[in-house]
């Protein structure tokens, strides 16, 4: 069990991070709250939901939650390219412990600090008026089917943190990455409005997929375009879920083994 | 019995000047070329080189963070290519960087490596509070490390590196960076561990350092030992007492004609324009030089016969003064 107490340390570490500077979670709170009003207040108004008797915020907030847990592998690929830049890695590598639990404890630190966002956005959007309409168990499963996504997707973030071990390259990097995969997705506007060859692209989408999933849990409908009868549209949390679970098998063993031939020069 | 063995070490990086660029060749770069050395337990070895002499390559493969392409490796009887787990479990690694979470407290870390060490709470906060004190870092402990100096970083490091005491402990530069002051008062901590009884690989890029601390040193220079022994033995190597002549630009070629009568292995230093050869004769060298100048009418800007110093011994040996790669 010497690898569950040494990715337990790892991800205490991070925690003990988030006391020492609480910039940090201030930070990474408040940019996706000003996106909650961004999107609720200026956009909000001039898009339509195509969904009579919902509001915009109804389903802006979920595509919002996605949103934000997908960038938190910014932090886990900054995070550990920054330990590579100051050799914090080659010291766990010159210790006897386990060989995955710096990278294990990484991306379960960032899954907890995504605990402390989704709780501050929840609240962000219940005043803002946001009001999910199933049940309190429902609400609950979409939250810890966040959470999973977070984790799943942190991953990604370990091996381009690991490859490119530089702290800014690593940032830039993400952002490359995961931007377009929000903002070509359902998250802000409904993918029917889009020309047909994105909308495939959109609705197949793995944030959109988590998107729609987590509308279905906190009580909305989905309203697909092109792919209105296929997979990601009938089954979005199965869909999700297939998704998250191909992530890890394709980037836990290749993070892990990132880590065990890295160095930093 | 030897602590460290390695035999005929290779490491060889492929270096392209810029990794897109597919027109640019790689070129090869020989960090490691069959080196050889071992270090009796209970002393301390100084790998003394210049940057890109391979020093540093050499702690990487010892500490298990990287496979040679050839050659064998023991630390404290264990092979550090085959059985590199277990090497982990007696080894401390100090590097040129100090190696700790910088955000979190200087306790903070050490807790966090015992706990890593599979220490107990109780005990790693025990062995946390133990080593800051050890270390004159009790005051410091509950600031985070961005705040610490050059030198408190690199104590906290070493500390980090001692919290399960090691067999063999290997500091790479440990106080490169470091101004004289913070240097001082890491030779103290070294030495005081050293006192202890801990086998020590260093490595270092000042003559000094390795002359201050080291049982014996190794020469490493292109990735190979070039000479080894105590640094009076080494001292012994370059012969007696030396020569030294500083002259103006302009006159080097004469006064090398002149100092080369006297003696035939004559090194000139252009940066600091300094001529210089190994003498039997002492004094009696001294005033030949003196009268030859005084009669080719050339007024040296120092003159005088020095005892070697391990400058000197690097000089003979590599044919290039040490750190000239740096510039």
């Amino acid at each position: 069990m010497n690898a569950v107490n040494d990715s337990i340390v790892i991800m205490k570490r991070q925690l003990l991070q988030l006391i020492r500077i609480p910039e940090v979670l201030i930070f990474s709170t408040i940019q996706p709250v000003m996106f909650v009003l961004l999107f609720r207040y200026v956009f909000g108004g001039s898009i339509s939901t195509g969904i009579p008797g919902v509001d915009y915020v109804q389903l802006l907030m979920p595509g919002i939650f996605v949103q934000t847990v997908a960038f938190t592998l910014a932090g886990t690929a900054v995070g550990l390219a920054q330990d590579m830049e100051r050799g914090l890695i080659d010291r766990f590598r010159s210790m006897p412990i386990s060989r995955s639990a710096v990278v294990v404890g990484r991306a379960l630190g960032d899954g907890a600090l995504n605990v402390v966002v989704l709780l501050v956005m929840g609240l962000a959007g219940f005043v803002v008026g946001w009001r999910p309409s199933a049940s309190i168990l429902s609400i609950i499963g979409g939250f810890a089917f966040l959470l999973l996504f977070g984790f799943a997707m942190s991953w990604i973030g370990v091996l381009i943190g690991l490859s490119v071990r530089d702290a800014r390259v690593a940032n830039s990097a993400v952002f490359l990455a995961v931007f377009p995969l929000t903002f070509l997705s359902n998250a802000f506007a409904p993918t029917t409005g889009m020309p047909k060859a994105l909308q495939y692209f959109a609705e197949w989408n793995p944030v959109s997929t988590m998107v729609a999933a987590c509308r279905e849990l906190f009580g909305l409908t989905n309203i697909f375009g092109v792919t209105a009868n296929s997979l990601p549209a009938e089954q979005p949390i199965l869909m999700s879920f297939l998704y998250m679970i191909a992530l890890m098998v394709i980037f836990i063993p290749l993070s892990v083994r990132k880590y065990k031939n890295s160095t930093s020069r | 019995m030897k602590s460290v063995i390695t035999r005929d070490l290779v490491k060889v990086y492929k270096v392209s000047a810029r990794s897109k660029d597919k027109k640019s060749a790689s070129k090869e770069v020989r960090a490691l070329d069959g080196l050889s050395l071992d270090v009796e337990e209970g002393t301390v070895l100084s790998v003394l080189g210049p940057n890109g002499a391979g020093k540093t390559t050499l702690v990487r493969v010892l500490t298990t963070l990287l496979r040679p392409d050839s050659g064998e490796a023991t630390v404290a009887g264990v092979d550090v290519i085959k059985h590199p787990d277990d090497v982990r479990k007696l080894i401390g690694l100090s590097g040129q960087y100090a190696a700790v979470d910088e955000t979190l407290t200087g306790w903070d870390n050490l807790v966090m490596f015992a706990r890593l060490n599979r220490m107990s709470s109780a005990t790693s906060h025990a062995r946390a509070n133990e080593l800051l004190e050890q270390f004159s870092l009790g005051d410091a402990a509950k600031r985070p490390i961005k705040t610490y100096s050059g030198g408190m970083r690199r104590r906290l490091d070493l500390a980090a590196s001692l919290i399960v005491k090691p067999k063999v402990l290997f500091l790479d530069e440990p106080t490169t960076g470091l101004d004289p002051r913070g240097r001082q008062e890491m030779w103290g901590v070294i030495n005081s561990l050293v006192d202890s009884g801990v086998t020590l690989l260093l490595t270092t890029q000042y003559l000094e350092e390795a002359d201050q601390l080291a049982d014996e040193i190794a020469v490493v220079d292109h990735g190979k030992v070039i000479a080894r022994g105590t640094s009076d033995q080494l001292k012994r190597e370059v012969g007696g007492e030396r020569l030294e002549i500083v002259v103006e630009q302009q006159h080097i070629p004469a006064v090398r004609e002149i100092v080369s009568k006297i003696s035939p292995n004559v090194i000139i230093d252009e940066d600091l324009r300094r001529i210089s050869a190994p003498v039997a004769t002492g004094t009696k060298a001294l005033m030949e030089a003196v009268k030859a100048l005084d009669d080719a009418g050339i007024h040296p800007l120092d003159l005088g016969l020095k005892r070697p110093s391990l400058d000197d011994v690097f000089l003979s040996l590599t044919g290039h003064v040490a750190e000239s790669e740096e510039k």
